[in-house]
């Protein structure tokens, strides 16, 4: 595998995702917009589509908060890398600050200052899975501060209702992460582990099992609505990710995504790469 | 209802403007966010705040040109939003509102929401003119723009104490507690 072939995968994987969605995820915020029944929810969810398009007609990014960069990268076991997939990574993240551009937002935490090219240390922020096979997957998914910020983590008891919480989560904090959102669960495991659950629980959205659309529609029918002025549109989709926790524990974690959720993915292979 | 609007804004336009209308908005504008309130002491030497528009965005720029600038989230400066107020300042633009604005707001300024995450749209109605702070980077200067029909916002508190978001999450809280 080359280096230059998984910098370049990695550009390209950061530049569909800022300025395109996927589109189940463009299908489903037209479908709220014609389920909605109410005028200001409908006139919110109007202009998100024709921001959709005006990135898409100039491609560039939709929203100025271009996040920071995670990737999740499945790794085959059998690719041959003679370089730092790490290092090449980050120099894919320079690069596409450069020329998509990004906005500069990674910093210090606390001298706040600024690196200027979104790397630095834990940065990219890296969720690796190994998998059979030669290839390298890089799924771009750039997280913003607006839908990041009111992520939440709690250590429950046993009886507590973990249900109730995610409700209550969305309920208070919900109306500031860019509604209609995309709600991450992770559920049990341990207290980091939680919050790496709701992470990966973005990277398979949407949910379809019983407990998740139950959650949907729950989260649903609390009026929040399209940027928190009202209406039945709150969430798109919500994933839960489960593990078994100790039994004195019940860890729980909800990442909130915004309706912009950015996700494309580059396949880099022994002789190139493309975009999936 | 609808209105278009020029900054500078009257106090008698401010008080026509009522929660839900929508509102698009001409004139020059100014981002500010986290690390230009915290300078909140060095506006007035700065920029004119009689009638002005602030608004809590940190742009994405390339050279002169405006590549995304959607909202900020406006929560984060709500500690800083009476003073701003008391700066003459009479439309704080940005998402997600100002808890607890709605009392200093009255009678005085309005609350727009932009929709949250269109960088795109906002770009192509913002035009560049100047920076105050530059220092600060490019998401945390402040930007003077020149704005086209920036909109559609709503008015989302408005200055006779009306709050669509406390209302919205007063109902929604409300609902968990039967």
């Amino acid at each position: 595998m080359r280096r230059e072939d998984v910098v370049d995968a990695c550009v390209s994987a950061l530049r569909r995702a800022e300025t395109s969605l996927p589109s189940w995820v463009e299908d489903l915020i037209q479908s709220a917009r014609d389920a909605e029944g109410d005028s200001l929810a409908r006139s919110n969810l109007e202009a998100i589509i024709e921001n959709i398009k005006a990135a898409a007609a100039r491609g560039l990014p939709l929203c100025q908060d271009t996040g920071l960069p995670v990737f999740h990268i499945l790794l085959g076991r059998k690719a041959e890398l003679g370089f730092s997939l790490e290092e090449s990574l980050a120099e894919g993240v320079r690069k596409a600050t450069l020329e998509v551009p990004l906005r500069p937002n990674a910093v210090d935490p606390i001298s706040r200052i600024n690196s200027g090219d979104n790397t630095g240390p834990g940065m990219p922020a890296l969720i690796v899975d190994l998998v059979d096979g030669r290839d390298l997957s890089i799924t771009a998914l750039p997280k913003g501060a607006g839908s990041e910020n009111m992520s939440v983590i709690a250590m429950l008891t046993p009886a507590d209702d973990p249900l109730e919480f995610v409700v209550r989560a969305v309920a208070e904090r919900g109306g500031n992460a860019c509604p209609p959102l995309f709600v991450g669960v992770g559920l049990g495991g341990t207290f980091d582990g939680a919050a790496a659950l709701s992470k990966r629980a973005l990277l398979r959205m949407p949910g379809s099992s019983p407990l998740e659309l139950e959650l949907l529609e729950r989260i649903n029918s609390l009026g929040i609505g399209p940027m928190g002025l009202g209406g039945d549109t709150t969430a798109l989709g919500v994933k839960v990710e489960q593990a078994c926790c100790h039994t004195a524990s019940l860890p729980v974690a909800v990442n909130m995504q915004c309706w912009a959720h950015r996700k494309a993915t580059s396949i880099v292979g022994e002789d190139g790469w493309s975009i999936a | 209802m609808e209105h278009r609007l020029r900054t500078p804004l009257s106090s008698v336009e401010v008080l026509f403007l009522k929660a839900g209308d929508i509102v698009w908005l001409s004139g020059t504008i100014y981002t500010a966010r986290d690390k230009a309130h915290a300078q909140l002491f060095r506006w007035k030497d700065l920029i004119p705040l009689e009638g002005a528009a602030i608004y809590h965005c940190g742009p994405l720029l390339r050279g002169g040109d405006v590549i995304s600038a959607g909202p900020t989230t406006s929560g984060r400066m709500a500690r800083y939003a009476s003073q701003v107020v008391d700066l003459g300042v009479r439309a704080i633009i940005g998402k997600g509102g100002l808890p607890g604005a709605a009392d200093y707001l009255r009678g005085r300024a309005v609350y727009l929401a932009y929709p949250g995450g269109c960088g795109a749209s906002a770009a192509g109605q913002l035009r560049l003119k100047g920076s105050f702070l530059p220092e600060l980077g490019m998401a945390e200067s402040i930007w003077e723009m020149e704005a086209e029909e920036l909109g559609p916002m709503v008015v989302a508190i408005d200055a006779h104490g009306r709050d669509l978001y406390a209302e919205v999450r007063a109902r929604a809280c409300g609902q968990l507690e039967r």
